[in-house]
């Protein structure tokens, strides 16, 4: 397999995935001050972590005073989708990639960037995974950054009405599988009505938000995963499927 | 400054976030042929990212009817599958005008 090694061509890959993270960022941004955190906060929570949805779940644990258990277990099953990308990317990275670099790779694995690292029949290089990852990196950074003092200074009418914009994507992202795929209907479906019994049903409303999150997911998920297994070719369309809604 | 307890938090959320990633890429070198293990880790960000958004974004707004206005743009573009920005843009931009007009109405 030839190996793909250029840092500009990573930079390049990088800008759309880049343009896509400034946005959500800057949502995250906005939610984040709105939820009570401070911009460093926000911004660290973002230097550290570079996961939209971990971070999302991870704000109200931490502004709620939840235990370290639960934001923990919360960050383990959003985020143990990545195992399976990381197993998959350790084919494609190709010789000039030593033990040592797979440490710092490790780090800047996201559903975007593993779905262009791996998308093309080539292997890749340390120096087009490290432009792969930078230019995403710097963009969802500057987003969080952007969108954290901009909550503090807008109108809180203004404020409002972007306090629904990550949500408006977490839909633009679901909707389109759900639209062609019965099964994935079917387990969001699924994930929706755990989750409400738990928010609405006195007994059960008592449960943090964190587990509430796990335990719909998990649930949903091994259902699906036992009435309907999905082939390769599924799971593989809906990775460039990802790539071309940022881009 | 943020408190100890805030680092605390942040540590043990990177760290773990950091693991689950850099892990895999370290040891392991066989691809995963479990099927179910694939279709199960297939599922769960549509299951998640669907459990942080109904019934959160009803409430992510001043008001439940400005949510409902975002809520219905966002599922009407989306179905087209527009893009993440133009969902989030014009979700946003019905809720700002609904609560530009519901005191209006009201």
């Amino acid at each position: 397999m030839k190996e793909n090694n250029s840092f500009i061509l990573g930079i390049k890959h990088g800008i759309p995935i880049c343009l896509g993270y400034l946005s959500v960022s800057f949502a995250f941004g906005i939610f984040a001050v709105g939820s009570g955190l401070s911009v460093i906060e926000a911004l660290l929570i973002s230097m550290f972590n570079l996961t939209s949805a971990g971070q999302l779940a991870a704000v109200p644990i931490i502004t709620g005073g939840g235990g370290i258990p639960e934001l923990a277990l919360a960050q383990l099953i959003i985020n143990l989708r990545y195992s399976l990308m990381s197993v998959t990317l350790s084919q494609k990275l190709g010789k000039t990639v030593s033990a040592l670099d797979r440490f710092w790779i490790g780090f800047g694995i996201t559903d975007e960037i593993f779905a262009v690292s791996t998308s093309k029949n080539k292997s890749v290089g340390r120096k087009y995974m490290f432009g792969l990852i930078l230019t995403p990196y710097a963009g969802w950074s500057l987003g969080t950054l952007l969108g954290s003092v901009a909550g503090n200074i807008l109108p809180d009418s203004v404020s409002s009405a972007l306090g629904i914009a990550i949500y408006g994507m977490f839909i633009a992202i679901v909707l389109p599988t759900v639209k062609k795929h019965l099964p994935t209907a079917l387990c969001v479906v699924g994930a929706i009505a755990i989750g409400c019994a738990f928010k609405y049903i006195p007994m059960l409303s008592r449960v943090p938000d964190g587990f509430v999150i796990i335990i719909a997911a998990v649930v949903a998920s091994m259902v699906a995963a036992l009435l309907s297994p999905v082939s390769d070719e599924e799971s593989e369309q809906t990775d460039e499927k990802e790539v071309n809604t940022d881009a | 400054m943020p408190s100890m307890n805030f680092f605390f938090h942040l540590g043990v959320m990177a760290g773990i976030t950091y693991l689950v990633r850099m892990l895999p890429l370290v040891l392991v070198n066989k691809k995963i042929r479990n099927r179910f293990l694939l279709s199960f880790l297939y599922y769960v960000p549509y299951a998640v990212l669907s459990v942080m958004t109904v019934p959160a974004i009803f409430y992510a707004t001043s008001s439940p009817w400005s949510a409902l206005a975002g809520f219905v743009i966002a599922m009407i573009l989306a179905f087209f599958e527009k893009s993440l920005l133009t969902v989030a843009i014009f979700s946003s931009a019905a809720v700002f005008v609904t609560e530009f007009l519901l005191p209006i109405i009201q």
